[in-house]
């Protein structure tokens, strides 16, 4: 087991590679759920009182931008592995 | 009865937009297409070129490549070395693949600086202001921008309050709504002071995004997705929250009122809300710089996988090249709205920190 991973430490280009795409799955996970979250609560809003849609529409869409924010931060980080 | 007439052509011309657009986008595709026809023999190391090429900035524009021959606009070089100023056309230090020296300097190959001019003796990079593509792109947007809305401007100056024509038809529910219902509530009491940086931050990122998409000259150039000038605009948004913040405001920071025992005599608070200073334009630069450059790489990286996919046979390339122009488009489509929401954010997040940099002092 240990060797295995020895080997895995070794190939630095591999484990680099690796780490990025599983770095980069997390965060499309993380995105997805936080802004689906915001999606769905924004749909909820917007069946209750539907006259004061296009409120609850910018606010969305302000919440789901800071939220991508931080899932592009991560995959810069991904892709900052990727290639150093 | 006129107004019938109106909404027929105003959906008629609506829909020859659209189809402009559409080809507009297509022609994206066949762009990237004729100018990477080296890469069939190459192999798969040439797509990181082409999307790296595309995207970064560069001392030529290249406009594409017709068979062998590359199109493309040397831009002049200025740099500040042991030997004074040298100002020479880009021309003379090569092209990809040969690069030449010239007086001392020559574009290194690999490292730290690959891309970049350096001084032969010395390895290191002089004082660099050439004219490289993001700078004629950042003066053709602000040339669009100046006159754009100059002419706007002088519209109002000789006419007044009249029924709003043309241009001045298509920008005026947008910055007036922008206006009221995002700089006024955000940013408070002192609004008019800082309107003219937050829309000119909104049409500025806005109008840089729309070029960059267009995939042609005079657009085409990667210019938000730099992370420099995201970086300046982030800057621009920090100094201007701190230098016009109110005492009340950093009072709030070194002393919250929070309970006591979170500020004397570990000053967690104090830490948090100094970091939180720094972050918030953090975010904002990291914000803008990855959702351009990402829509720029994916677009890319689809157009890239019809080479990929040729690779294992013509037939498979070319079924393979409708269903990657199909996502292109609607990826370039999906682009433009894009665009749009990260000024809007941009914008609204900086008159959001600006007005709560403006804290009034309570009467206890």
């Amino acid at each position: 087991m240990l060797s295995i991973l020895l080997q895995a430490v070794a190939a630095e280009a591999a484990t680099a590679k690796l780490g990025a795409a599983i770095g980069a799955g997390i965060a499309a996970i993380g995105a997805g759920i936080g802004i689906g979250k915001i999606g769905g609560s924004a749909m909820e809003a917007i069946g209750r009182q539907p006259e004061v849609s296009s409120d609850i529409r910018s606010n969305m869409i302000v919440a789901a931008a800071l939220v991508e924010g931080v899932a592009f931060l991560a995959i810069i980080v991904a892709i900052l592995a990727l290639v150093m | 009865m006129s107004q019938s007439i109106d909404t027929k052509k105003a959906g008629k011309i609506g829909k020859i937009a659209f189809g402009i657009l559409l080809v507009i986008l297509g022609l994206l595709g066949v762009a990237a297409f004729t100018s990477n026809s080296e890469s069939e023999e190459k192999g798969e190391l040439n797509i990181k070129e082409m999307i790296f090429g595309h995207v970064q900035d560069a001392y030529n524009w290249h406009i594409t490549t017709i068979g062998d021959k590359h199109i493309s606009i040397s831009l002049p070089c200025i740099v500040y070395g042991q030997n004074g100023l040298d100002v020479f056309c880009s021309s003379k230090l090569g092209h990809e693949g040969h690069y030449t020296e010239y007086n001392g300097y020559k574009i290194a190959e690999e490292g730290n600086y690959a891309g970049k001019i350096v001084e032969v003796s010395t390895g290191k990079r002089p004082w660099d202001f050439s004219i490289t593509k993001n700078v004629v792109s950042l003066l053709i947007s602000c040339a669009l921008l100046l006159i754009i809305f100059l002419s706007i401007a002088k519209k109002y100056k000789s006419n007044g309050f009249c029924k709003p024509t043309g241009l001045q038809a298509v920008l005026e529910p947008l910055i007036v709504s922008l206006n009221d219902d995002i700089i006024k509530p955000s940013v408070g009491k002192n609004h008019k002071k800082f309107t003219w940086y937050l829309l000119t931050v909104f049409f500025f990122i806005f109008i840089n995004n729309l070029l960059g998409i267009i995939p042609i000259f005079p657009g085409g150039a990667n210019l938000t997705g730099n992370i420099a000038i995201t970086f300046v605009l982030a800057a621009l948004t920090f100094l201007l929250t701190n230098i016009f913040g109110t005492k009340a405001y950093f009072l709030d920071i070194i002393w919250p009122k929070v309970p006591k025992w979170l500020k004397f005599p570990l000053p967690i608070m104090q830490f948090i809300e100094f970091l939180g200073i720094f972050t918030k334009p953090i975010a904002l630069c990291i914000r803008l710089f990855a959702n351009m450059f990402a829509g720029h790489v994916m677009v890319l990286v689809l157009v890239g996988l019809i080479f990929v996919f040729s690779q294992l046979s013509v037939g498979v390339g070319l079924g393979f090249s409708v269903v990657s122009v199909l996502l292109v488009v609607f990826m370039s489509l999906l682009e433009c709205l894009v665009c749009f929401i990260q000024a809007y954010v941009f914008m609204t997040l900086s008159a959001l920190f600006i007005g709560m940099a403006q804290v009034e002092e309570e009467e206890e």
